[in-house]
């Protein structure tokens, strides 16, 4: 037992239930007690969803536990493939049935006798992997049950006659995919690569057999779709790339590593030139990291927290491509620990490998850096500590599913990351500005400098010296003066009493700014 | 399905494929209205997901609630039930010394048979905290039922004394609100000349009311069947029997019900009730004649569709995930008594509904707002037909004269939205 308050990956059927949904016309039947179809809200609430989630659950109540599911699963399998005619029907398991040990094996067995649809038991432990390792595993497991159908002894493959990729990426609730995968198409448009096949997202079940005939895959998101792209490797022989294109770095590595699929097929193509165009007139983020804003930024100190890619990603952007100080990176997947040290260990002072919060939290509160980039729960453990957060990595809330274009990958993704990034740093700096001069004043008008609503008098002298103050905390100092002077029965403000006033009501900091101006 | 025809309602039967909160959801209200205590969710990693994202922002407000998360060795029995939760228990003690902590046990407690019941008087004695047990989980109940489990078990905690010197016979009051509407319903009855002796449950722990043989309960919400079963079978207490205090005629009739026990003649009544339906009128123009479909999740049911027929809506289906006809049975029978004298046929009760099959009904009837979970509320939108997030009905306050107006507030806000879209947004 371990006392847990908040995980960073859900359950284990979560993973499974993602997978399906990101089909067309696939149908998850969970085999689970009352309410433990919370998914279905998530997909509605968080995705916006217009239909209804593709999963329904077996309900296992009082009756199940003391005789068994029965005939219970196979009616709920045969019923849902009359009522909607899906392609396929995943079995999934959860916690409670995975202890319960039933057959499930033999229900799936048993109801495809008298189904249209396929049905397949997802092959996952509960106790054993989490969210994103199902996701991985089951996305695998259903493209190995479809290309083996289709190719017994597998044949060979007809190619497409021109360059082509399959996505392997995109899935429900994941961290900006949507916008990710409109991005990717654009950049292969631009490199005129044809895209052959996008899984899971939108695609149905009788299309996997077409994967084989692209030239190469590509897993954007290393977290799920390795396994397809290994399994795609090992058995028909299909090269794939999992760098993931975040960053102008990145990016052009991940050209790069086209270029060399395509030239070991006999096509030679040289993108320099494109990269060299997107880099100067598409993303802005190349000139961003050499104007005076982001010169500010050097030396800052940054923590970065969330799954292996986001993290890892995002990380590289602040180290090569700000001149940020990263003085930790850190990823709670666990299971990938050892790609992400490597890819990190050469520029942060420290690896975070947890799913503690606390842990991070902790760091966090002993280090303190200038901005964090992280989760839903570093953004609070900022929120906290009064640290800004970008949030780069699920899980996420609502507002991380924005309506607007942003995706985080490619060129316009590489602009969006600066923006992000910039005004973290940015919003910390007025934050901190806006401390040092005493919080906001939301009681008086902008810009109502002169007149003084009391019986208190500046003097000429006070008043220019006042004016001087940029406007923002002019304000403020305005009203610590006026207390000050009230509090010892002063009716005329020279400028003596004033600087009286700032020494005695503010902070050295606030003095420190004064006297620069 | 089931048929069972009683006098004039008719109840139905589904097969219980239905989406609704998991009963360990009740952890989120509960830790906020009992301050001293401390919620231990014992279960999976399924239960932390769910409490996680159905709490939303609680869950950065360092919540007086944890999972116990179980482990593979202690679903076989590698590690020690009773050392585990000690470790747990110890440091919970020392982090936070709360008054309470209560064991919410799951799903996979039930399974794999864990004797809470058993451990918890032994780690009690050593930890000198109160430990409670509530097994509130999906095998058995829905939603709020979980609050039943918890007010259930702390009921059989309530000290027991022998009536003294009391003029009438004490009167608890049972069912967890937020507290400035219990302080309204106390004073509604205080106006009357009745005094409560005390709530189930108060504010702290420490404050449970004393409840002795021959006091009479009353419940506050329709979802308290087995907390009534215990005052009644263990603390030998009396129940009043009276519709819920939902809606402005919900609460006559439940001060009405209180008074009647008392033998007390109610005061000003009629005219309270009248003056908070003339408040009400610009929430009534909209509501009149307008059709509902509850698809049922929260037990709340009977009562809102009651309220609501009382405005003037026609209920098409009330569907509830278990329907205590004993508890609730003054409850159904004002139902019954609106429905007559509003004419207006007697709505169809659907138990443990069938969602697939309801959504088929909806399509068929066509109803002016569907009251439902979060997972249909968006495609049932897409699909043109106005939804209330059922949910919100469990945590706005709705109890009590002064509160009928949230009531409407919800149910009228889609049907308000419909009119304000122009062409161009349908």
């Amino acid at each position: 037992m371990k006392l847990a308050y908040w995980m960073y990956t859900g359950p284990a059927h979560i993973g499974t239930l993602r997978i399906a949904s990101s089909f067309k016309n696939v149908h998850a039947i969970m085999h689970a007690p009352l309410g433990d179809d919370y998914f279905n809200v998530m997909q509605s609430m968080l995705e916006r969803e217009r239909n209804f989630t593709p999963v329904t659950a077996s309900i296992v109540d009082r009756h199940v536990l003391a005789q068994g599911s029965k005939e219970k699963v196979i009616d709920n399998i045969t019923r849902k493939d009359k009522e909607e005619n899906p392609d396929l029907v995943i079995l999934t398991p959860t916690c409670t049935s995975s202890i319960l040990q039933e057959d499930l094996a033999n229900f799936v067995t048993r109801a495809s006798y008298n189904t249209k649809a396929d049905v397949l038991l997802a092959d996952v432990n509960h106790y054993r992997v989490n969210e994103l390792q199902a996701a991985d595993k089951t996305l695998a497991q259903i493209v190995q049950f479809y290309l083996q159908k289709e190719y017994k002894n597998i044949p060979h493959i007809n190619k497409t006659k021109t360059p082509s990729v399959n996505i392997i990426g995109g899935f429900t609730l994941g961290f900006h995919n949507q916008h990710d995968l409109i991005e990717l198409k654009k950049l292969f448009t631009e490199l005129n690569i044809d895209i052959n096949l996008i899984i899971p997202e939108g695609i149905n079940v009788h299309q996997i057999k077409d994967l084989p005939q692209a030239w190469f895959n590509i897993v954007p998101y290393r977290e799920t779709g390795l396994k397809t792209a290994e399994y795609l490797k090992k058995y028909f022989n299909m090269p794939y790339i999992d760098t993931t294109p975040m960053g102008l770095e990145q990016i052009t590595q991940f050209i790069k590593e086209i270029e060399n699929i395509l030239s070991k097929n006999g096509i030679q193509s040289n993108f320099d030139e494109y990269i060299n165009q997107q880099n100067t007139f598409v993303s802005q983020a190349a000139w961003f990291s050499r104007s005076v804003d982001c010169q500010n930024l050097i030396g800052k100190r940054a923590v970065v927290f969330g799954d292996a890619t986001h993290a890892a990603n995002f990380a590289k952007i602040l180290h090569n491509e700000m001149g940020i100080e990263v003085i930790c990176a850190g990823t709670y997947c666990k299971h990938d620990a050892e790609w992400f040290e490597k890819e990190v260990s050469n520029f942060c002072q420290q690896i975070l490998i947890t799913d503690d919060f606390n842990v991070v939290g902790n760091y966090i509160a002993e280090n303190e850096p200038d901005a964090i980039f992280g989760t839903q729960m570093e953004r609070h453990i900022g929120k906290r500590m009064n640290i800004p957060c970008g949030v780069i990595s699920s899980p996420v809330h609502i507002q991380n599913f924005p309506l607007s274009y942003k995706p985080f990958l490619g060129y316009e993704g590489s602009n969006q990351i600066a923006d992000l990034i910039y005004n973290s740093f940015t919003l910390g700096m007025e934050d901190h500005l806006l401390e040092i001069f005493g919080g906001h004043d939301t009681n008086q008008k902008f810009g109502d400098t002169n007149i003084s609503s009391t019986q208190i008098v500046w003097s000429k002298q006070a008043n220019e010296e006042l004016n001087k103050i940029p406007g923002f905390v002019r304000n403020k100092v305005k009203k610590k003066t006026e207390e000050y002077a009230s509090k010892n029965q002063i009716r005329e403000i020279t400028l003596e009493i004033m600087y009286a006033a700032v020494r005695f009501v503010t902070n050295k900091k606030l003095i420190k700014f004064l006297t620069k101006i | 399905m089931n048929m069972l025809k009683t006098e004039n309602l008719t109840f139905e039967c589904e097969t219980g494929n239905y989406h609704t909160f998991c009963p360990i959801s009740c952890v989120s209200w509960l830790y906020q209205k009992i301050e001293d205590s401390f919620f231990l969710v014992i279960g999976t990693k399924t239960c932390g997901y769910f409490l996680q994202n159905a709490m939303g922002v609680m869950i950065f407000a360092e919540p007086r609630y944890a999972m116990a998360e179980l482990e593979e060795g202690d679903i076989s029995a590698q590690l020690n039930d009773y050392q585990e939760l000690k470790r747990l228990c110890l440091e919970i003690k020392t982090d936070r010394n709360p008054s309470v902590i209560f064991w919410i046990g799951t799903c996979t407690t039930e399974i794999i048979k864990m004797d809470l019941e058993g451990i918890a008087p032994k780690l009690e004695k050593e930890l000198n905290v109160p430990i409670v047990v509530a097994r509130a989980n999906g095998l058995d109940y829905a939603f709020t039922q979980g609050e039943d489990t918890v007010l259930s078990a702390m009921a059989q905690r309530c000290p027991k004394i022998s009536i003294q010197n009391h003029k009438q016979a004490p009167l608890i009051i049972f069912g967890s609100l937020p507290e400035s509407t219990a302080n309204q319903l106390s004073q509604e009855l205080t106006k009357q000349g009745i005094s409560i002796s005390g709530w189930l449950p108060e504010r702290k722990y420490t404050q449970l009311p004393e409840i002795s043989e021959g006091s009479y309960v009353v419940g506050v919400n329709p979802f308290l069947s087995r907390t009534a079963t215990t005052l009644m079978r263990r603390k030998k207490a009396k129940l009043i029997r009276a519709p819920f205090p939902i809606g402005p005629d919900g609460t006559r009739a439940w001060i009405e019900k209180i008074c009647s026990v008392y033998q007390i003649e109610p005061k000003g009544l009629e005219e309270r009730e009248e003056k908070i339906w003339n408040n009400l009128s610009p929430y009534l123009e909209i509501v009149k004649n307008k059709s509902v479909f509850f698809m049922g999740d929260n037990l709340l049911e009977i009562s809102l569709a009651r309220f609501l027929a009382r405005c003037g809506m026609t209920i098409y289906e009330i569907g509830i995930p278990y329907m205590d006809k004993r508890f609730q049975s003054a409850e159904l029978e004002l139902l019954e008594k609106t429905c007559l004298e509003k004419q207006h046929f007697l709505p169809k009760i659907v138990e443990k509904p069938d969602n697939y099959n309801q959504i088929e009904r909806i399509y068929d009837l066509g109803p002016d707002l569907v009251i439902t979970g979060m997972a249909h509320a968006n495609p049932l939108e897409a699909r043109n037909i106005n939804t209330k997030w059922s949910v919100e009905f469990t945590f706005a306050q709705i109890h009590g004269f002064g509160n009928a107006g949230e009531i409407l507030k919800l149910v009228t806000r889609p049907l308000q939205r419909k009119s304000m879209r122009s062409s161009s947004f349908v």
